[in-house]
């Protein structure tokens, strides 16, 4: 096999043609996705141009819709980054939306209380904790039972998510509800009182912590023994345990960690754009971002071109509902058909491979 | 039986120029053999040879790419096992197949028509023809999982030949067999042959080959290098006939003693082995260790021995009667429920992998790919594997690649690796290559007590050779505790002082490995009790 | 409290349990018979919220309750065959398409929503009803089990008949041999791609038919995401029975009652936040998964895609 040595410019033919590979592959489902969702507004009688041209304008193209882009990208990459670490880890951490609501609604009831006695970059660090703490022992159930018992994650961290977002309302709407409201939500915090903006936009620091999770995620999975470890736990978990790791704890700490993350996201969220919880809002980010995690492969940098492009869809897309009636659930359809195209486009991928070495 | 009538000149199947192809590799070129009713026809060659894929052509799970199979004198296609157990060609695969959860009767009736009645009284004189046919008696009710290997490859047997009675492929059918097992197997085929049947039978083992087979075809790289049919066989006397064969299996004669033993099953002398000084105390003692298994596996049952320093111990044993227990547990991977493990005087009992491998313990696993290496990642990070956050691969927990992949450089050119670079998948090396890796990972002079498991299973006879000979040499180490688990009585023979025998989980007794170890072995393994030597 | 235990809540209760509890066991059944072939079907949620539309749609515009039953059925059916195509024939991860196929279901079906019914919001008449004879008189039990929809009858004898199938018939064999060894299945001469294909149709037919049964029967008209996560509920039925129907049965009518259990409070006048009672089924679920963890089972090769000659 040593003697497979290539003389350079098949080399560098090949990995030319390897690059092309690589973007059309991340490339083609997008596309894909926005011709079959362009059909399907057709079928609705929508111009489908006139749709995407909007979104685009209002998502990306106004200073307004991209600040409002940008900003959304904050809780967006944190969960993200919960999902890198799992999947990495060979979890499905399919709970996140749950976590993620949890940690925000605690952090909406304590923060304005916290600011009223505490310096803000106190108040901050307090609310990361709690939003932390609180979604990683969120995390724990299903971590436990997949670590002890070999328990499916997916259905135990699925039916945590529901638990979670049913617990969250009734805690909005008994022991943390604001008095001074009609409907039941979270008391506001002060404008004053939140994360700050990032020079005259109305973005806020947020993003910076968020886009750092990622990078930071990223380097500890392909940089540490830690995430050495973890991946072995994912992808291979018989040679982990041959290798005298400790399977249980690793689980559980890649559980806490995912969650962790995603708690993270909903502090953010709360402290840099919400301010407060109003009953039944759940913005569902998280089974969302799932399709944008696999079609970055679990590469933190490309996560962060994925977010930004869901979040000007997003952005776009809610504008879009108000403006020309094609209502938001229209970006779920689009995210199923960037999922099903990334899968397809996998398949051919391995079939053309297969077929060339042949 | 309709499916088994006979072809012109007696020739059940007949394959011309079958040539088949996989990325990169070209499995079969230009094949052509004839196998005939009534003959016992064997397949012998390396791993690699092109065998497997050649009865998974005959048996209908692959297609050629060029090349015709006749079956009866008429030109088929097989396109699927279906095709060919209609034909009534049937194939005993390896690797046991058939569902654990199902009874023997449900398993034959797997396979008929799905709008069928689903009786199983309809099948029954079926059931009991094939019981006769074999001369065993099995229950048709009994769960498939409860059956002993032998019994299982009774049920695949009667599968095979459930459909009609023209053909019946067996692949390496002896290797999970004890000894009785093996005689009993020659048995059935036998009569099977007498009866009229076609039998292929796939072994890497000459010895075997010669004492059953009618007819041997070798196989090298895809091609029939030569064939030995039955006029000539059998007028030739064993050791003409072991001559042959490896000249055509290596195209020369001058082959290394080693190899022709692991082909032949003739132990080497093991006189070679530096003898052992037991005035001193045992290095490694075990103390009445038992474990717990889940179901389906073959769980220890009070087991006790001890092993001097610069001893080679030999577990033997049909494959699943506690083997993989007792590894595991003297590398810390499973607990004890009962019992201790005391090494070199210090309770070890209840350390775990890394606390273990600190004492000195290393563990070759038989599950080389599943087990033993992370297939997905590079050469250089299985080679680190165990050393997970350990200087100097990793400083304050962050990784040195730099380090990893020099270290996997040296290691590579050390054990003579063959791989493209340390940056290649694991998975991506040949089986020999694997092992390689696991050995450079493993062994080093201090050592303290290295298992073996399997260490030759599937290895071509280059690799078996270097790996039983650096066992010999007490796997690199200095006086270190050396245990080989082999289902291989030859290998052990080879490179063993003594020799235990491991059955339904208890030790049935430790041989001393001298002239006419065998028949005392064979004869621990049927279940028969001598009192340890100690 | 004491209007807990009077006859209208008692017989409130069990009809609610029923009414929710239909569609559990349907989807219930059909994920119990893909994983026991050996596929993970985690986008049952999807099925039941495409036979849930589609099944309202039909039943309003053909004015039949059987002909929505059977568009919804269908569309379960097409909403399978997506998976069918990626995960059994060119063996895609199958929790990804999974997915793919909820989040579908409930954008499409939202979207055909908005774009059909939010003005008038149409609600179906009240369905007829086959009582059995006699036992349809008896006190509360007779109204909540012997005067329903034929599909409640239909859905329990398929309980019955899925014992049979499952212990007695070639079918059941294949299926199981298809979850448990693939490889000795496709030894015997059963193509398992055909099985599993088979088998994945089946759960998106049952499914279709459970979500056309909430929202034709159940409910009289079609919301947005108005399975509410009785999908995954069902996936947790069919680990929990490991194999069993009638585990699957007695699974869903516990969830059933769980689910009921708002409206009956409502009826006996106890004052529960709905949140609170909303958690009752997810608690529940995790609660047995807790309890009963080292009983639950699935077949060794569940979520593998099967490939000839890879062991």
């Amino acid at each position: 096999m040593r003697d497979v040595v290539k003389d350079g410019k098949a080399m560098e033919a090949q990995k030319a043609m390897e690059t092309l590979s690589r973007v059309l592959r991340i490339l083609l489902p997008v596309v894909l996705a926005l011709v079959v969702g362009g059909l399907i507004l057709l079928a609705f009688g929508k111009d489908p141009l006139t749709y995407y041209g909007y979104v685009l304008r209002r998502g990306l193209l106004s200073d307004t819709g991209l600040q409002a882009s940008i900003t959304r990208m904050a809780p967006l990459l944190l969960i993200a980054a919960g999902l890198i670490v799992a999947f990495r880890s060979g979890l499905w951490n399919l709970g996140v939306d749950g976590q993620f609501l949890l940690a925000a609604v605690f952090v909406a009831a304590l923060a304005p209380i916290l600011a009223r006695h505490l310096p803000s970059t106190l108040v901050f660090l307090i609310c990361f904790l709690i939003a932390i703490v609180v979604s990683a022992s969120w995390s724990f159930i299903p971590a436990y039972l997949k670590a002890r018992h070999g328990i499916n994650e997916i259905i135990s961290s699925l039916m945590m998510s529901f638990l979670g977002v049913s617990l969250a309302n009734v805690l909005i709407k008994i022991p943390f509800n604001d008095p001074a409201t009609t409907v039941p939500q979270t008391e506001t915090l002060d404008v004053a009182d939140r994360l700050a903006r990032l020079g005259d936009t109305t973005v806020h620091w947020g993003i910076i912590l968020a886009v750092v999770a990622v990078i930071a995620v990223h380097y500890v999975m392909e940089h540490t023994a830690l995430g050495l470890r973890l991946q072995l736990v994912g992808s291979n978990p018989r040679t982990a345990k041959h290798a005298g790791l400790d399977l249980r704890l690793l689980t559980i700490i890649a559980f806490a960690a995912s969650a962790g993350l995603a708690g993270l996201g909903g502090a953010v969220d709360v402290l840099g754009v919400q301010g407060t919880i109003r009953a039944d809002w759940n913005p569902a980010y998280g089974i969302m971002v799932i399709p944008l995690v696999f079609l970055a492969r679990y590469n933190g940098y490309a996560v962060i071109g994925f977010v930004f492009f869901f979040a000007v869809l997003m952005i776009g897309g809610e504008s879009a509902a108000r403006r020309l009636a094609v209502p938001h659930y229209f970006v779920l359809v689009l995210v199923a058909l960037l999922m099903l195209f990334l899968a397809v486009t996998e398949f051919l991928e391995q079939n053309l491979r297969q077929r060339k070495a042949g | 039986m309709d499916a088994s009538t006979a072809g012109p000149n007696g020739i059940a199947i007949s394959l011309s120029d079958v040539t088949k192809r996989f990325p990169g590799v070209l499995a079969n070129d230009r094949v052509s053999l004839t196998f005939r009713h009534g003959e016992i026809h064997a397949l012998l060659g390396e791993n690699g040879a092109g065998k497997s894929t050649l009865i998974s052509i005959i048996a209908g799970m692959q297609q050629p790419d060029e090349g015709t199979i006749a079956v009866g004198g008429a030109t088929v296609r097989l396109s699927s096992p279906r095709d060919a157990l209609k034909l009534g060609i049937g194939t005993v695969y390896q690797h046991v197949l058939l569902i654990p959860s199902l009874t023997i009767l449900e398993n034959l009736m797997l396979g008929s028509p799905w709008w069928r009645r689903c009786d199983p009284e309809s099948v029954l004189p079926r059931f009991r023809e094939l019981s006769k046919l074999l001369s065993v008696q099995l229950d048709p009710d009994a769960l498939v999982g409860r059956l002993s290997l032998g019994e299982q490859q009774q049920v695949e047997i009667m599968r095979a030949l459930w459909h009609g009675e023209r053909a019946l492929i067996l692949d390496e059918p002896t290797s999970m067999l004890t000894p009785d097992g093996v005689k009993e197997l020659s048995a059935v085929v036998r009569r099977l042959r007498d009866h009229g049947v076609a039998v292929i039978f796939i072994t890497h083992k000459l010895r075997e080959a010669y004492e059953l087979a009618d007819h041997i075809s070798v196989l090298r790289l895809g091609h029939v290098v030569g064939e030995l049919p039955k006029e000539r066989l059998g007028k030739m006397t064993e050791k003409q006939v072991i001559d042959e064969v490896i000249t055509m299996m290596f195209g020369r004669n001058d082959l290394s003693k080693g190899a022709e033993a692991a082909l032949v099953g003739t132990a080497l002398d093991h006189d070679g082995l530096k003898p052992v000084d037991r005035s001193g105390s045992p290095a490694l003692a075990l103390h009445d260790v038992s474990t717990t298994g889940q179901f389906g596996e073959c769980a220890l049952n009070h087991v006790s021995f001890d092993v001097w320093p610069g001893e080679i111990f030999g577990v033997a044993g049909v494959d699943g009667n506690g083997q993989k227990h007792l590894a595991e547990v003297l590398s810390g991977q499973r607990p004890v429920s009962g019992g201790t493990v005391m090494l070199n005087q210090k309770d070890v009992t209840r350390m775990g992998v890394p606390a273990r491998r600190a004492h000195g313990v290393r563990y070759i696993t038989d599950e080389r790919l599943d087990e033993g290496t992370a297939g997905t990642h590079s050469v250089s990070v299985n080679l680190v594997l165990k050393e997970t956050g350990k200087p100097p691969f990793w400083r304050n927990g962050i990784t040195r690649w730099g380090v990893i992949h020099g270290h996997a450089r040296t290691q590579i050119e050390a054990y003579d690796v063959r791989t493209p670079s340390e940056h290649t998948p694991i998975a991506k090396l040949s089986g020999g290559n694997i092992q390689k890796v696991l050995l450079a990972r493993e062994l080093s002079p201090d050592a303290k007590l290295v298992i073996f498991n399997k260490p030759t299973y599937g290895l071509d006879i280059q690799s078996t050779k270097l790996a039983r000979d650096r066992i010999r040499r007490g796997a690199g180490a200095d006086n270190a505790v050396v245990i080989v688990i082999s289902t291989e009585l030859d290998e052990l023979m080879e490179t063993c002082h003594r020799i235990a025998v491991m059955d339904r989980g208890e030790l049935r007794g430790i041989v001393d490995n001298r002239k006419g170890a065998e028949t005392e072995i064979g004869l621990l393994m049927t279940g028969a009790r001598v009192p340890a030597h100690a | 409290m004491e209007g807990l235990l009077t006859e209208v809540f008692l017989g409130s209760l069990l009809f609610g349990a029923v009414t929710a509890g239909v569609p559990l066991l349907l989807s219930g059944l059909g994920e119990q018979i893909s994983e026991k072939a050996g596929v993970l079907n985690i986008g049952i949620e999807g099925m039941m919220l495409m036979g849930a539309y589609a099944g309202f749609a039909g039943a309003y515009y053909t004015d039949s309750f059987t002909l929505g039953f059977l568009i919804g059925g269908l569309a379960g059916v097409m909403a399978a065959a997506v998976m069918v195509v990626l995960c059994v024939l060119l063996s895609m991860n199958q929790i990804v398409v999974g997915i793919a196929i909820t989040l579908g279901g409930e954008g499409l079906t939202a979207l055909l929503h908005h774009f059909q019914f939010s003005r008038s919001y149409p609600r179906l008449g009240r369905p007829e009803t086959l009582p059995v004879p006699w036992l349809s008189d008896l006190p509360i039990v007779g109204s909540a089990f012997f005067d329903r929809n034929p599909l409640v009858y239909a859905a329990v004898l398929l309980t019955v008949a899925l014992v049979w199938v499952f212990k007695r018939t070639h079918v059941g064999l294949n299926l199981q041999a298809a979850g448990d060894k693939p490889a000795a299945l496709d030894a015997a001469g059963v193509s398992v791609t055909l099985t599993r294909s088979l088998a994945v149709l089946s759960t998106g037919l049952l499914s279709g038919l459970g979500g056309a049964y909430l929202s034709t029967i159940g409910g009289g008209l079609f919301l947005p995401f108005m399975t509410g996560g009785a999908g995954f509920i069902a996936i947790v039925l069919a680990m929990l029975a490991r194999g069993k129907p009638m585990w699957v049965l007695f699974g869903a009518f516990m969830f059933g009652g769980s689910l009921s259990m708002t409206t009956a409070m409502q009826v006996a006048g106890v004052n529960i936040p709905t949140d609170v009672i909303q958690m009752l089924p997810f608690a529940m679920v995790i609660l047995v998964l807790i309890i009963f963890a080292r009983n639950s089972y699935l077949p060794p090769a569940l979520g593998n895609p099967y490939h000839r000659g890879a062991r």
